[in-house]
């Protein structure tokens, strides 16, 4: 394996988990390991491959929307590529993304522990995800064509069209098993795990917003799994569920579906604002605002964020009272994230700011989710979103949130925890021109739309008029910048992993949760004893000799 | 909830408590899993009311209060099997699993027979006399046979799983100071049940 | 590091089971006589609530939830709570 040639031995006499030799050993020692570390490294190979298929297929949407018009591709082949960019960036990245690659690496790490409850099943959790990815990949490729319904497989279409519905169904069943498997392993971990002296509020922040999402994990994913299995179902054997042409509601499919995936945006948002939150008071040297307030409204995001699906049907014909019940819950969702956001910023007041990558990515989350959460609240009003639904307004708020939220949170701790993870540091220069050139890319491609859409330009579509085309051109180029961006930031973590500037020191960036105080890169074990914990997580009263270090962005 | 419960031994990690709680969040997900049939349900009895209770007719109530009465007693020889194994009595505690086991072939057998005997009479998904009924109760005979047939794969899955146990009672891997694994082998199957026991009443019950 | 006791420390003797499973048969019988009787609207929630009962028999006795920490009854609650309130918001829409 290209990594284990790489790896500097910890401190000289237990080897780091990189170069560990259990059972297996090669290429057998990663695939069958069961320890975190590796299995956080697993999922972030992986994950980052379909992560670029996603990409690819975002970047040839933007080339066929710079004109109007046919550009390169016809109108199903479009229907299929945004369906599988969505299938794949949600099911595939943003869901799976953070909890999988790095509460794996670093929860039991945060918590004094020195694995996950159930570590073989959280192997088991990897294999059901590249499973799961496969059966997406191999549904494009198959005859039949990869699945044209969007990625919302709305009824009565998904039980219609001929393309590959069936095995991108049961390629997200497969995910959404891997979901769960990682909720319930982090859920149990948490309760079980900690080290002596780790009270519930001694814990760190991210391990509170990984816990909320656990719980959702677990609850959440189990109704859309049946509610594809009965599409699947109805699809295979014509049983009258939803498909009206037996009786069935096509909006009860929404409903069903909804339940599921609007708490899934929290499952994908919540172990971001926890890197935010872990991340804000090392680079202002501060302690975190408001701990409490924070941790509690991880739990009330994952609460009231099971309250609000409808508002996604606000206008398919649902009754007055339902829109009005789910508008004014929307509204109440909003409180805890702007908590969140109102106690990173007075965190930051006053700090000793320290413009380190991980905290230009987190400065840029703080922004970028604050415009898509604030839209989203602006949909949760039923006269815009009567206005604005299936409307590039619509798009552009979510890929705010999602992307400018979820995935500017995954490269903040992609650069954060990176030389932990793999002793090596990447190019610190490289890193802030590719950050510029992702948040300027990430604007010029997403902000149009929020105009586009409130003009009127519909979602989904494969043509459009010819007053939407300086929009459509500017945001193209915008994809353009932004992948420079990206390709710019994998060069360099993934350069790095093997020819970095090698890190042996445990702390790096002056931290003060305990992975900063193992190993660079972590033993097998983590800890040669478990810690006996006495303090809160973010002091930073004590830590002035870390001030005068040299230093470190 | 206490950190200090569990002990680290010196080869292998054992939480007997962090087991069981595994086991409960899993079961969670099955509920949800039926629980998002029992919303379906719900709405469309809501919506056809006649043609439930029309639908339910067809159902034969003395075979699904049996059937009840069997998974019912199958949980209890399932409880019973842990107090033998926690008493020491192995053959007790395998007996009673084998028990198990043989009740839950027999709830299997007599679903076997109910939804054949529909079949013969043409009430299956897809056929011709369904779809000439109205929605209402097409919609009914969907949800009987997505609903019942998924529970009987979970009682197929929960046969095997008991009879894995009873293989390690035997073989003395399951003994009176380790049977985490057949407790938890207790709660999928009762949960098995508790499903049963909302599905008994909403599609026997409403004729 | 406290030696830690495996089992349960009250472990149930064999008659409680017995009674839970003579009350579950009983209420089996309760709820069927009572499907047969006509009392219309009250039906369904008549049999919800016996069916209730008897769940709530087999998670506290069969399933051991008297006597596992608090820890497991919250959540238990937690994920009836999720159910229940999808009943209540879906039909926030179905019933006006």
């Amino acid at each position: 394996m290209a990594v284990e040639s790489a790896t500097i031995k910890s401190n000289g006499h237990e080897p780091s988990y990189l170069e560990y030799k259990g059972k297996h050993t090669g290429l057998l020692g990663w695939i069958l390991s069961t320890d975190h570390k590796r299995i956080g490294i697993l999922y972030l190979v992986s994950l980052s491959i379909f992560f670029l298929v996603g990409v690819t297929f975002g970047v040839l949407m933007r080339l066929e929307l710079i004109a109007p018009g046919e550009t390169i591709m016809d109108a199903q082949t479009y229907n299929s590529i945004f369906t599988l960019h969505g299938v794949i960036m949600i099911f595939l990245f943003v869901v799976p993304g953070l909890p999988a690659v790095f509460g794996n690496f670093v929860l039991p790490i945060l918590i004094g522990a020195k694995d996950v409850a159930f570590p073989r099943i959280n192997l088991m959790s990897w294999y059901m995800y590249v499973i799961g990815g496969l059966l997406a990949v191999v549904s494009i490729l198959l005859p039949g064509g990869p699945a044209d319904t969007g990625w919302t497989f709305y009824i009565p279409y998904s039980v219609r069209t001929n393309t590959n519905v069936m095995l991108a169904l049961f390629a997200a069943f497969t995910l959404g098993f891997s979901s769960i498997l990682t909720g319930l392993n982090f859920v149990t971990t948490v309760h079980r795990l900690r080290a002596p002296g780790m009270t519930w509020f001694k814990m760190p922040l991210s391990v509170w917003s990984l816990y909320s999402t656990a719980w959702v994990q677990v609850l959440a994913t189990p109704i859309i799994g049946i509610t594809l299995l009965l599409v699947a179902i109805e699809r295979w054997l014509g049983v009258g569920i939803f498909d009206p042409a037996l009786g069935g509601d096509p909006i009860l499919y929404q409903h069903l579906f909804w339940i599921y995936s609007h708490p899934a945006v929290y499952i994908m948002i919540l172990p971001a604002m926890g890197v935010v939150s872990e991340i804000i008071p090392v680079f202002s040297r501060r302690t975190i605002f408001g701990y409490k307030f924070i941790a509690f409204s991880s739990v009330a995001i994952a609460l009231f964020g099971s309250l609000v699906w409808a508002h996604h049907m606000f206008t398919v014909g649902m009754s007055n009272t339902g829109q009005f019940i789910f508008s004014l819950l929307t509204m109440l969702v909003a409180i805890p994230s702007a908590i969140k956001v109102f106690n990173w910023v007075a965190t930051l007041y006053k700090g000793s700011i320290e413009l380190a990558t991980p905290m230009l990515f987190v400065l840029a989350f703080i922004f970028l989710f604050t415009i898509g959460g604030l839209t989203g609240v602006m949909q949760g009003i039923l006269t815009v979103d009567i206005q604005v639904h299936d409307t590039y307004f619509i798009v552009a708020h979510f890929h705010y949130v999602m992307f400018g939220g979820t995935g500017f949170g995954f490269f903040a701790a992609l650069h954060y925890w990176f030389p932990k993870m793999f002793g090596r540091m990447y190019n610190r220069k490289l890193a802030k021109v590719a950050f510029w050139f992702l948040f300027v890319g990430f604007n010029v491609l997403y902000f149009p739309m929020f105009i586009m859409g409130w003009l009127g330009m519909p979602r989904r579509y494969y043509d459009y008029l010819p007053e939407f085309e300086p929009y459509q051109f500017l945001s193209t180029i915008g994809s353009w910048i932004l992948v420079t961006g990206l390709l710019m930031m994998i060069y360099n973590l993934y350069h790095s992993v093997k020819k970095g500037e090698v890190v042996t020191e445990k702390n790096i960036w002056g931290g003060e949760t305990l992975e900063w105080q193992i190993d660079t890169p972590p033993i097998h074990e983590n800890f040669l004893d478990i810690p006996k914990i006495e303090t809160d997580p973010y002091q930073y009263k004590g830590n002035e000799e870390v001030l005068e270090k040299e230093e470190v962005s | 909830m206490s950190s200090t419960e569990h002990t680290v031994d010196a080869h292998v990690h054992r939480d007997d408590v962090g087991s069981r709680m595994g086991m409960w969040l899993f079961l969670f997900t099955e509920l949800l899993l039926f629980g998002g049939m029992f919303l379906i349900y719900s709405v469309y009895r809501f919506e056809y009311p006649e043609a439930f209770h029309l639908a339910a007719k067809e159902l034969n109530t003395i075979m699904g209060a049996f059937n009840t009465a069997v998974l019912l007693t199958s949980s209890m020889t399932m409880a019973l099997s842990i107090v033998a194994i926690q008493r020491n009595q192995k053959t007790l505690s395998i007996i009673m699993q084998l028990i198990t086991i043989f009740l839950a072939i027999f709830f299997l057998v007599n679903k076997y027979f109910e939804w054949t005997a529909k079949f013969h009479h043409g009430i299956y998904p897809g056929s011709e006399e369904l779809l000439s009924k109205g929605s209402g109760e097409i919609l009914f005979f969907g949800l009987y046979y997505v609903m019942t047939g998924l529970h009987g794969l979970h009682v197929i899955v929960g046969m095997f799983l008991i009879a894995v146990m009873t293989r390690m009672t035997r073989r003395e891997i399951i003994t009176k100071d380790n049977y985490v694994r057949l407790e938890n082998a207790g709660l999928y199957w009762h949960l098995v049940d508790i499903i049963w026991i909302f599905l008994f009443p909403l599609f026997y019950l409403i004729a | 590091m406290e030696k830690h006791d495996y089992y349960h420390e009250h472990s149930h003797s064999y008659g409680i089971y017995i009674i839970v499973w003579l009350a579950l048969m009983a209420l089996t019988a309760v709820t069927v006589a009572v499907a047969g009787m006509d009392i219309d609207r009250f039906t369904v929630a008549t049999a919800l609530i016996i069916a209730s009962i008897k769940a709530y028999l087999v998670l506290t006795i069969f399933m051991h939830l008297r006597s596992e920490s608090k820890a497991f009854v919250v959540f238990v609650l937690v994920a009836l709570f999720f159910l229940g309130i999808s009943f209540v918001l879906l039909f926030a829409d179905y019933s006006f």
